[in-house]
C-alpha cells in the first residue's frame, strides 16, 4: 500500500506541475484531471474510500468536465497559447515558489519531528463516519455550503433567464 | 501459485473477454433485431443467421486506414476513444455476477461505478474537441451537458437503494434482495435510473451527441478504423454495464428459483439489453432543449420525491 501511495503522490505532483507549466489550456486541464484522480488514489490508500470516490465523482467527473466545457467553447487558438507563454516568464515564478517553499519547509518539519495525526497506516474512515460527522458536529457548515450553492443557482437562473416582451 | 489466485485471474480475464465479446456480438444482434422490428431481414448473409457479420465488420475496421486528421489535436484525439473502453471495463470490476464470480468486493462499489460512468463523459467531450470540426464540437458540447445533467438523477435514484440497505457494497445490496427485489419499493428509482442510464450510454432516444441528421455523426465524425471501433464497442459495453447495474440494484442480481445463479443473472441481463434495443426501434429522437427540460423539470423532481418518501418510510418503520 505504501508503494501505491508514493506512486500516486509522484503522479499527483508531476501532473500538477504540468498543469501549471503547460501553455495549452485543454492539455493543462487534462493534467489537472490526472492529478485529481491521483489524489483520489491517495485518499483510498490513506483509508478514506468515501472521500476517494467523491473526489473522483465530483472533482474529476463533474467540475472538471465543466472546466473543459467552458474552455472548449472559448475556442482558444495559437494566440492564446502564445499569450500564456508570455505570462509564464521567469519573474512570475518568484511569489508562488516562495509560498511553495514555505509549505515544503512545514512538511519537512512535521516529518522530521514526527508531528501530526499518524502515518498512512491509520484506520479506515467509513461512509457512515463521514455522514455522521457531516450531519453531526459540522451540520452548520453543511447548511452554509447549501446556502451558497442555492445563491449560485438563483444567480445563474437570473442571468440565464429569457426576458419576455412585457419586461423590455 | 495457489488455486485461489488462478481462480481470480480466470475471473478477471473471463469477465473481460465475455464483456468485449458480448459487446461486439451486440452490434450484430442489434442490427438483426432492428431489422425484425422494422419488417426487414438485417445482415443475414455471413454464416448461420449472419452471425459472422461481426467478424467481417471487425476485419473491415482493422483493414481501414487509421487516419488522424492533420488539423486534429493528435494526443487528445488518440486518447479519447481509449478512455471510454478503459472506464467502462473498469466499472465491470465491481459488478457481482454470482456469489463466486466478480472481480473485487469493494465497500464503495456503487460509488466506484458512479465515478467511472462520470469519467466516461471525457471520451466523448475530448473526442469532439480534438477533432477540430464544428459538428464534432457541437456533439461534444451536447454530450457534456447531457451527461452531467443525467448523472445527477442517476446518483439520486440510487440513493434510495442505499438508504434501504445502508451500504454501498453491491454484493450486500444483492443479498438484501433475496426476499423482495428493490424494483418494488424503489420503482421510481428504477425508472429514473434506467432513463438516466440510457442517457449516460447516449443511446437513442438520447443520442443527440451523434444525431446524424444534424451533426453528421457528432463527436466521432473524424474517427476511422479501430479508433471508431473503440467508440462503437465502448457504447455497447456501456449498454451491458447499465443493464447489469439495473439487474444488480433493482432485480435481485443472481437471485432466482431453481436455475443456477449465473443463468438467472444472464436471463435478466439479456432482457434489459433487449429492452435497450427495442427502445431504439420504438422511440424518435427528441429536440435538444426538450431533452434538457425533461431531465431537469421531470426527472429531478421525481428523483428527489422518491428520495424524500424513501427516507421518510425508512425513518418511520425501520429505525430500530
Amino acid at each position: 500500500m505504501m508503494i501505491v501511495f508514493y506512486i500516486a503522490a509522484v503522479i499527483a505532483v508531476a501532473a500538477t506541475v504540468m498543469t501549471i507549466t503547460l501553455t495549452h489550456a485543454v492539455h493543462a486541464l487534462l493534467y489537472l484531471i490526472v492529478s485529481l484522480l491521483a489524489v483520489a488514489v491517495i485518499f483510498y490508500t490513506l483509508g478514506a474510500p468515501f472521500a476517494a470516490a467523491l473526489e473522483a465523482i465530483t472533482y474529476a467527473g463533474a467540475i472538471m468536465v465543466l472546466f473543459v466545457f467552458v474552455v472548449m467553447m472559448l475556442n482558444l487558438g495559437e494566440a492564446a497559447v502564445e499569450q500564456e507563454r508570455r505570462w509564464l516568464d521567469r519573474r512570475m515564478w518568484g511569489g508562488p515558489a516562495l509560498l511553495a517553499a514555505a509549505l515544503l519547509a512545514e512538511l519537512v518539519y512535521t516529518f522530521a519531528f514526527g508531528i501530526g495525526p499518524g502515518g498512512p497506516s491509520g484506520g479506515g474512515v467509513s461512509p457512515h463516519a463521514v455522514g455522521a460527522a457531516l450531519f453531526g458536529p459540522y451540520l452548520l457548515a453543511v447548511e452554509i455550503a447549501g446556502f451558497l450553492l442555492l445563491a449560485g443557482l438563483v444567480g445563474a437562473y437570473h442571468l440565464g433567464r429569457r426576458r419576455t416582451d412585457a419586461e423590455e | 501459485m495457489t488455486t485461489a489466485i488462478w481462480l481470480h485471474i480466470a475471473n478477471v480475464f473471463g469477465i473481460l473477454i465475455a464483456v468485449v465479446g458480448a459487446s461486439a456480438l451486440l452490434t450484430w444482434i442489434e442490427r438483426r433485431m432492428l431489422g425484425l422490428w422494422q419488417d426487414r431481414y438485417g445482415p443475414n448473409r455471413a454464416g448461420p443467421f449472419g452471425i459472422l457479420q461481426v467478424l467481417a465488420d471487425m476485419l473491415k475496421l482493422f483493414a481501414k486506414d487509421d487516419w488522424t486528421p492533420p488539423f486534429a489535436d493528435r494526443a487528445v484525439f488518440i486518447i479519447a476513444p481509449a478512455i471510454i473502453m478503459v472506464v467502462i471495463l473498469l466499472a465491470f470490476a465491481v459488478i457481482p455476477i454470482t456469489p463466486a464470480i466478480g472481480i473485487v468486493d469493494m465497500n464503495i462499489g456503487l460509488l466506484f461505478f458512479l465515478a467511472m460512468t462520470s469519467l466516461s463523459v471525457y471520451s466523448v467531450v475530448l473526442g469532439g474537441w480534438a477533432s477540430n470540426n464544428k459538428y464534432s464540437l457541437l456533439g461534444g458540447l451536447r454530450s457534456a451537458a447531457q451527461m452531467i445533467s443525467y448523472e445527477v438523477f442517476m446518483a439520486l435514484a440510487l440513493a434510495g437503494v442505499v438508504m434501504l440497505t445502508g451500504t454501498f457494497n453491491l454484493r450486500e445490496i444483492v443479498n438484501a434482495q433475496s426476499g423482495l427485489w428493490f424494483v418494488v419499493p424503489q420503482f421510481f428509482g428504477f425508472l429514473v435510473f434506467s432513463i438516466a442510464g440510457i442517457a449516460e450510454a447516449h443511446r437513442l432516444p438520447f443520442d443527440l451527441p451523434e444525431a446524424e441528421n444534424e451533426l453528421i455523426a457528432g463527436y466521432h465524425t473524424e474517427y476511422s478504423g479501430m479508433k471508431f471501433g473503440m467508440f462503437f464497442v465502448g457504447e455497447y459495453a456501456s449498454i451491458i454495464l447499465i443493464s447489469a447495474m439495473i439487474v444488480v440494484l433493482f432485480f435481485g442480481g443472481w437471485h432466482g428459483p431453481w436455475l443456477p445463479p449465473i443463468v438467472w443473472f444472464l436471463i435478466k441481463l439479456t432482457f434489459f439489453v433487449g429492452l435497450f434495443i427495442l427502445l431504439r426501434a420504438a422511440l424518435p429522437r427528441p429536440r435538444y432543449d426538450q431533452l434538457m427540460a425533461y431531465g431537469w423539470k421531470f426527472m429531478l423532481p421525481l428523483a428527489l420525491l422518491n428520495l424524500v418518501v424513501t427516507g421518510a418510510v425508512t425513518l418511520a418503520f425501520f429505525n430500530g
